[in-house]
């Protein structure tokens, strides 16, 4: 019976979300084709997470090799790429997540495989994988066929929720000759800088987009923010252009946020920004774009300027506070 | 040093009503631009080049039309523009886009390679990995940072979270810039304009030793078969009114749900 293969994330000892959801997603994949679930652990010392991957897989293979704890994209490659030749796994899945996307492309590439990256949902048709992804910043979805009869795909975080496993996967330990790759050398993790204010803690918070323009009307909106009681936060081409700090930004790169209120103004809400907001409780958008993204995640919306309804919202709510 | 730009020429749908036709959407009354992420790749190039000097070539594939963004490049700093086109690359994945490239750069003498970690139209990511594995060289994708020494990179790595991986690599290499690395400089109409008068040079498949089996939808492993508007699985009440009365009315639901 052949195998889909799902690489486990993991970053200090801890198995990432999307592990969990590309498991989900796998078996009913796997359902389709026929085939049987198996996660793909890489690391060193990772007995624990293998044990909490069991509930989700038919099987667990794990390498474990101290040369294998920090993630390094060669290195995994290499491991990966002997374990696909040995298996034959009719699909590979991958996070296309920053360690994703780092390691599939080469190793489709090595293995002569079809790739298509940062799928939202996959289905099987004739025994082929067959993705729907999202193009044009989300307005557009696309269906992509896979040609062959062995496929890798990476999986968008969040594209499936995380149903709870009730299998009870064999846990194979494999060993594999670790060649060295002197040409890149992992130094260690960095946190961006912390500032004064924690947006995560914030009951309240007034985000902004690239819409705002200018580092000159940052102003406009923290006005906003200061009668609300709450703080400025932005999505990332705000911190691109450095009109406020990495610390300020919401989204899969920056931080996940969940306060009462979620002010979006001028965002037009990539998959990047809503899965950092998405949990907030009351979520309203100021966006003149009608068709922007961020009208499907925002509980009310106005279509209009932002510079000519922010003036109006900050005084109207002035009024109202007394 | 010598360094090699991948760039891309984009529609701007982001304020667009997409309409789709077949298996492409309509692009005559589309704004098209630079790649965003090529255009930080671009200027990380040119600071790179006015700290050690060398030269910068900028390539990309595509017809006619992307000698606009290689033009653009040549008026940030590039010397040279090379652009690869035939008219059956047409319906290439990201994978043979690479080939493509690969196919050329193989040739050309570089230290470096930038692209952008991504394209703002079709988001794979798929380029600066792909092309480092075909050239057979080291990688780095979603660099945030970068700093040359003795013939390496030091590169900061954009995870999730607010977290950054710091790696060292050997050059050459091919490193896939994420947005925010530097600030692009400004490009003026006069800037290119006189970028044009440069000649661009123009490679055939013959040119790079590839036969049009090798590209378009026969040479990839990945056929797009439909596109489709995504279900709308939710869309928020909109307050109807003039600016003015919009915002008074918005305040008034911020009150009646509490949060005021």
């Amino acid at each position: 019976m052949s195998e889909i293969f799902v690489l486990a994330e993991h970053r200090n000892g801890e198995l990432r979300d999307v592990t969990f959801e590309m498991l989900s997603g796998a078996r009913n994949l796997a359902d389709k084709m026929g085939a049987t679930v198996t996660a793909v652990l890489l690391g060193s010392g990772v007995n624990e997470m293998a044990e909490k991957l069991k509930s989700y897989a038919n099987k667990v293979l794990v390498v474990d090799d101290p040369k294998l704890e920090n993630f390094n994209a060669e290195i995994y490659q290499k491991v990966l790429s002997k374990l696909i030749k040995d298996h034959k796994p009719v699909v590979t899945l991958i996070g296309h997540t920053a360690f994703g996307m780092d390691l599939a492309p080469a190793l489709a590439v090595e293995l002569g495989l079809p790739l298509a990256t940062d799928c939202i949902d996959l289905d099987a048709v004739d025994g082929r994988l067959v993705v729907t992804r999202q193009i044009y910043s989300g307005k557009v979805n696309a269906k992509v066929a896979l040609k062959g009869d062995q496929f890798i795909a990476t999986v968008r975080s969040g594209a499936f929720s995380i149903e709870e496993g009730a299998l009870n996967g064999e846990i194979v330990t494999e060993s594999v000759t670790i060649e060295d790759v002197p040409y890149r050398r992992f130094l260690g993790y960095e946190e961006a800088e912390v500032g004064e204010v924690d947006i995560t803690q914030a009951d309240y918070i007034v985000s902004v987009g690239r819409a705002i323009k200018d580092q000159e009307n940052i102003p406009l909106v923290q006005e906003l923010a200061d009668v609300l009681g709450g703080v400025l936060a932005c999505s990332r081409p705000v911190v691109d252009k450095n009109w406020l700090p990495k610390d300020r930004q919401v989204g899969s790169s920056g931080k996940i946020v969940k306060p009462k209120l979620y002010l979006a103004i001028g965002i037009s809400g990539a998959f990047q920004h809503v899965a950092g907001m998405k949990d907030s409780g009351l979520i309203v958008a100021i966006n003149k774009d009608p068709k922007a993204p961020i009208f499907n995640v925002a509980d009310y919306g106005i279509v209009d300027d932002l510079f000519k309804v922010v003036p109006v919202l900050k005084e109207k709510i002035k009024e109202i506070k007394g | 040093m010598d360094i090699i730009v991948c760039v891309k020429r984009v529609p701007d749908t982001s304020e667009a009503d997409v309409v789709i036709t077949g298996k492409d959407i309509k692009k005559d009354d589309l704004p098209f631009e630079i790649n965003e992420w090529d255009n930080y790749a671009v200027e990380e190039a040119v600071q790179l080049k006015e700290k050690f000097g060398g030269t910068i070539t900028v390539i990309s594939v595509g017809d006619e039309d992307a000698n606009e963004v290689i033009r653009r490049g040549l008026a940030m700093g590039a010397d040279e523009g090379v652009r690869i086109y035939d008219p059956a690359i047409e319906g290439s994945d990201g994978v043979t886009i690479a080939k493509i490239l690969a196919a050329a750069i193989k040739n050309m003498k570089y230290d470096l390679i930038l692209t952008g970690a991504q394209a703002g139209d079709l988001g794979e990511g798929i380029v600066p990995v792909a092309l480092a594995e075909m050239l057979g060289i080291p990688h780095a994708t979603l660099v945030t940072g970068l700093e040359i020494q003795d013939g390496k990179a030091k590169v900061k790595r954009e995870l999730e979270g607010g977290l950054m991986e710091v790696l060292e690599i050997d050059l050459p290499a091919v490193i896939g810039i994420q947005t925010g690395i530097n600030e692009p400089r400004y490009v003026s109409i006069m800037g290119i304009r006189k970028a044009s008068k440069k000649e661009i040079k123009l490679l055939g498949l013959d040119d790079i030793g590839l036969t049009p089996e090798d590209v378009g939808e026969a040479g990839s492993l990945t056929v797009l078969e439909e596109l489709s508007i995504p279900p709308v699985t939710k869309v928020a009440e909109i307050i109807e009114g003039d600016p003015a009365e919009a915002a008074s009315k918005l305040a008034e639901i911020l009150k009646e749900q509490g949060v005021l």
